[in-house]
């Protein structure tokens, strides 16, 4: 009747799993209580839940990633603790436990930490700037921001029932195979990335239809914001190398469940397969998770630099650039594992050349800022850590890229200090930057400035004190992943990486406590115009924020000036005194057809894991038949009046009169 | 701005003809499904009898594959060169790129690690 | 793709009615704009759909000669049933595009007539595909003999699920037809169907070519 399932499944002999499993589960009940209590369940159904608005459904990825960032840290929090004390001893955390703990923080980290927050940033962001009303596809959109949030369940749940794949954050062949990995673990890992990895493609079909496809009047390709360009990009790698993840865990999948030989070492299986397609797909992956937060650089350092972007085309050209050798370099990720001399050394000279586009945007953000008249915000504050952190990751990389040099870093930690060196330089400061630049528009207030400065600081500080020992370290010849050690040298390094992870920790209690405090002093902070920093395109042009409907007139973009002309343009157009003609507007309407496929894709999943072969087929028939109701709808649209519409501008029109009404009052 | 650049894109599938030129459909159809079976036949007969030089078979079907797949993307899936389908050209055109890269990349690579690694299964016994 | 000015001077943004400074046959320009999106869009998804098959013929050309002294291809396959199962997918191409010209001419007879007949191809194609695995199996040359035929199993069997996913996806747009008619926005799934349909038929293509055709040879 439950497969694999049964009580032994519960780790109630572990404490630490259960405390902390017991704290989740306290505190998604205080949530939920209180939702219910307060009476706001049928609000957050009809509104959030159901939405198929790309605001909303991009708030809502920007959440989860946040929610997933403070569990990926405790894990990290409990890492660095352990080698810290695992000198010449056994730590507080047993092997088989910390083993799960480093190959969840991976995989939340990449997979439900960055891939949402740059999402999320994407899907609020982009239909906005493009001067549209929503994504192509909004129902689409809906169904695959909750297929992500199934995924991140997934893995949340094999914290109380059951274990975690203790393989690594890539699940490498044959630890990973049936034999040596008997457990449920890597089933988690297997079917949660795959039922979000089903959503992740999705969203960037959507987005890449939406990029392509659906613009304001006159806004030509070349009339794009930057963040446009490298949402673009990333999502055409996203639908070009997510595929090639999907058909490799399928393979693993089915060595495990049916007894393939794909990756064993019986019967002929090829273990190297597994290597090369897994970054066949890993390496585009990072160029996914980055080149979002290149467009958000883009944005915030002309916006506070007063400036146009300089070299936007050949930014536009770097970018698509990227874009294609990101699927020719993958090779370097296992530059030790026996290839011949002429193919390592054609990845790594374009590895070398990929560092190329890379370094052509940071000149263009050097030279942007360069004669600017530079206001130092969070969101500038953020980009500046950037571009410092990301040469000195970028310049690692480089070193990593030749391959005499790899055979001695590879597997060490001087390759985790480079990766977390980009990843958090790059995408975490970026997706920071984003939500600090981006939350008056989502929210009608601004972050709390003083605050979101300390948690900056914190971080920054954090960031060097952690991972610059693990560079040392590396090349003292420690090797990633360990429980304990007993090599004297490596104790007072590993001691202030310890040290930096608390100040990170800081750093995030104070962007929680920046969040609350923003929130309770909103009136303070309010921001009326639509436009607090001064912005340079189409989403400043709006309201903060935004009306469901996005602009009341859809901007008529002229001109062929970088994006400020653009929205100057639309908003002497939108803020003139003489009234356009209202119209009615029609919307896609809110279904749940997102949420209830999800609800079967967790129950298929996990009964996928523990071989509940009846609850897989009716997760499977739920899932279909929930598309079909939705496809036999009748009513897909609903219409906003004109007046209501006119209603609704006029009142934006007003706020912005008012204040430049006091602006020239004052001056 | 030209009126010509003006046009607007077509869908990939959809045939800018008129509602009622019905023949004209059928008619394209038919000249895809029939040059088609011409190319699996040829397929098929260099594959099954000896009429090709032998070395030469997989290099004769592979051409012939992709004739064939050129033949079902202009006939079947409508795709053109024309303005209107610019966009659709550019997304099959690096699909075609990642599909040629992942494919031929794997089978250098895993070609040059069996070359310099022992098969897993000769590992295995050496460790017994 | 950079500077293609492709939709200027339209309303490309659908659902504005607001917007477009067009004349006042929005209606039929949303519907044509909403179909370019929607048929993009499925383009965009069929080419990720190929770059996974692309991934499993990658698999299956490095573990081709891995039989671990088992059967290989040329003791296996079965020319005679691979040619009937091309015929049938050939046809069934064919088929759905006359279904799709009976919904330009919103002629509902030879939409479901056309539908029909992929159907009982594609059931066709299915049967005979089930045939050859089970005989495989019954000769001990099932998946888990060797890594080729892990490979093998994998590689057509996904082929198999995608039209097993048309079949059903098939009937569901017959019933929408019959149920709700030539509606705008059924008319881009059915758009959506057809380029699904004939996308399995090119994978097929390079299937019998590289699997079958040049699998026997070896």
């Amino acid at each position: 009747m439950f497969g694999k399932l049964s009580w032994a499944a519960v780790p109630l002999d572990q404490p630490i799993p259960m405390i902390a499993s017991g704290v989740v589960a306290l505190g998604i009940f205080g949530v939920m209580a209180l939702v219910v209590l307060k009476g706001w369940l049928p609000y957050l159904w009809r509104e959030w839940i159901t939405s198929v608005d790309h605001k909303r459904i991009g708030v809502m990825y920007t959440l989860l990633a946040m929610v997933m960032l403070l569990r990926g840290f405790s894990d990290a929090i409990l890492m660095r603790s352990q080698q810290a004390l695992a000198f010449q001893s056994p730590g507080y955390l047993p092997p088989e436990h910390y083993d799960q703990i480093f190959s969840a923080h991976g995989t939340l980290m990449i997979f439900f930490v960055a891939m949402p927050f740059v999402i999320g940033l994407m899907n609020f962001v982009v239909p906005l700037q493009l001067g549209a009303r929503d994504v192509a596809f909004p129902t689409l959109n809906s169904v695959s921001f909750w297929l992500t949030a199934t995924g991140a369940l997934l893995v949340n749940i094999s914290l109380v029932v059951g274990e975690f794949a203790r393989t690594g954050w890539l699940p490498y062949p044959p630890l990973s195979e049936i034999a040596y990995s008997p457990g449920v673990g890597v089933d988690y890992y297997l079917w949660a990335l795959q039922i979000s990895g089903v959503g992740t493609l999705l969203s960037g079909v959507n987005l890449v239809t939406t990029v392509l496809k659906i613009h304001a009047p006159g806004m030509t390709y070349m009339r794009m914001p930057m963040f446009c360009w490298t949402t673009l990009a990333s999502n055409l790698l996203i639908v070009a190398a997510f595929p090639i993840l999907t058909a490799t865990l399928a393979m693993l999948l089915l060595d495990r469940y049916l007894g393939f030989h794909f990756f064993t070492n019986e019967a002929g299986g090829n273990v190297m397969m597994f290597m090369n397609l897994i970054w066949a797909w890993g390496h585009p992956e990072v160029y996914i998770l980055i080149l979002p937060a290149f467009g958000i650089f883009s944005e915030i350092i002309p916006t506070f630099s007063g400036k146009p972007l300089f070299g936007y085309r050949s930014m536009v050209a770097a970018t698509m650039v990227i874009c294609i050798l990101a699927f020719m370099v993958w090779l370097h990720h296992f530059f030790t594992m026996g290839a011949g001399a002429d193919v390592n050394g054609i990845f790594a000279v374009t590895t070398m050349i990929i560092a190329v586009p890379t370094g052509v945007k940071v000149f263009n953000w050097l030279f942007t800022m360069f004669g600017g008249r530079i206001v130092y915000s969070v969101p500038m504050l953020w980009s500046l850590g950037f571009i410092v952190t990301f040469v000195i990751g970028g310049m690692t990389g480089v070193l990593l890229a030749v391959p005499p040099a790899d055979f001695v870093l590879h597997n060490s930690l001087f390759l985790v200090a480079h990766f977390h060196n980009v990843i958090i330089g790059g995408v975490l400061f970026g997706s920071f930057a984003g939500y600090t630049y981006w939350f008056p528009k989502a929210f009608g207030f601004r972050l709390h400035d003083r605050l979101g400065r300390a948690a900056f600081w914190f971080w920054i500080v954090g960031f060097y004190l952690a991972f610059m020992p693990l560079y040392v370290l590396g090349l003292m010849g420690m090797t990633r992943r360990m429980q304990h050690y007993d090599v004297p040298e490596w104790h007072p390094w590993l001691i202030a990486a310890a040290a930096g992870a608390a100040l990170i920790l800081c750093g995030i209690m104070l962007q929680v406590a920046q969040l609350v405090v923003s929130i309770r002093h909103r009136e303070s902070l309010r921001d009326e115009t639509g436009d607090p920093w001064n912005g340079r395109s189409l989403e400043w042009a709006t309201s903060s924020p935004p009306p469901a409907f996005n602009f009341a007139i859809l901007p008529n973009v002229e001109g062929e000036d970088a994006y400020w002309g653009i929205k100057q343009h639309a908003r002497d157009q939108a803020h003139s005194n003489e009234e356009p003609e209202y119209e009615d507007i029609e919307m896609p309407a809110n279904t749940p057809t997102g949420v209830i496929c999800a609800f079967f894709a967790t129950f298929m999943g996990f009964a996928l894991i523990w071989h509940i072969w009846w609850l897989v087929i009716v997760g499977g028939i739920g899932a279909y038949a929930t598309f079909v109701v939705f496809a036999w709808r009748n009513e897909t649209e609903y219409k906003i009046d004109a007046d209501e519409v006119a209603k609704i501008d006029r009142a934006h029109r007003r706020a912005i009169r008012a204040h430049s009404d006091a602006a020239l009052a004052s001056s | 701005m030209s009126e010509h650049a003006r046009q607007a894109d077509i869908a990939p599938g959809d045939e800018p003809i008129d509602d009622r030129e019905i023949a004209k459909g059928v008619r394209g159809y038919l000249i895809g499904l029939g040059l088609a079976t011409l190319l699996t036949v040829v397929s098929f007969v260099v594959a099954g009898t000896g009429w090709v030089w032998a070395p030469s078979i997989p290099i004769a079907l592979a051409v012939l594959a992709v004739a064939q797949m050129g033949v079902h993307l202009v006939f079947f899936l409508h795709i053109t060169t024309g303005p209107d389908n610019v966009n659709n050209v550019m997304a099959l055109a690096f699909g075609v790129l990642i599909v040629f890269l992942v494919i031929a990349g794997s089978l250098w690579i895993v070609s040059h690690l069996n070359q310099n690694m022992l098969p897993m299964d000769q590992i295995m016994q050496m460790q017994r | 793709m950079s500077g293609h000015h492709s939709t200027a001077g339209m309303d490309p943004n659908h659902i504005g009615h607001a917007g477009g400074s067009g004349p006042p046959s929005h209606a039929a320009r949303a519907a044509g704009s909403k179909r370019v999106i929607a048929g993009y869009g499925f383009w965009i998804f069929l080419l990720s759909d190929i770059i996974m098959f692309a991934a499993f013929f990658a698999s299956y050309a490095v573990l081709t000669d891995a039989t671990a002294k088992g059967p290989s291809g040329r003791d296996l396959f079965d020319l005679h049933g691979v040619a009937w199962e091309t015929a049938c997918l050939l046809l069934s191409s064919f088929t759905s595009g006359i279904a799709t010209i009976g919904v330009w001419a919103r002629r509902k007879s030879w939409f479901y007539g056309g539908m029909a007949v992929t159907f009982v191809l594609g059931a066709t194609f299915l049967g005979l595909e089930l045939r050859e695995f089970t005989s495989l199996v019954a000769r001990d040359a099932g998946p888990s003999r060797s890594a080729f035929l892990s490979a093998f199993f994998t590689l057509v069997g996904c082929h198999g699920l995608h039209v097993t996913a048309g079949l059903l996806w098939l009937l569901t747009m017959m019933a929408q037809v019959w149920a709700k008619g030539f509606r705008p926005d059924i008319l881009r799934r059915v758009l959506c169907f057809s380029l699904f349909w004939h996308a399995l038929d090119i994978v097929w293509v390079a299937l019998f070519s590289v699997v079958y055709l040049m699998g026997a040879g070896r």
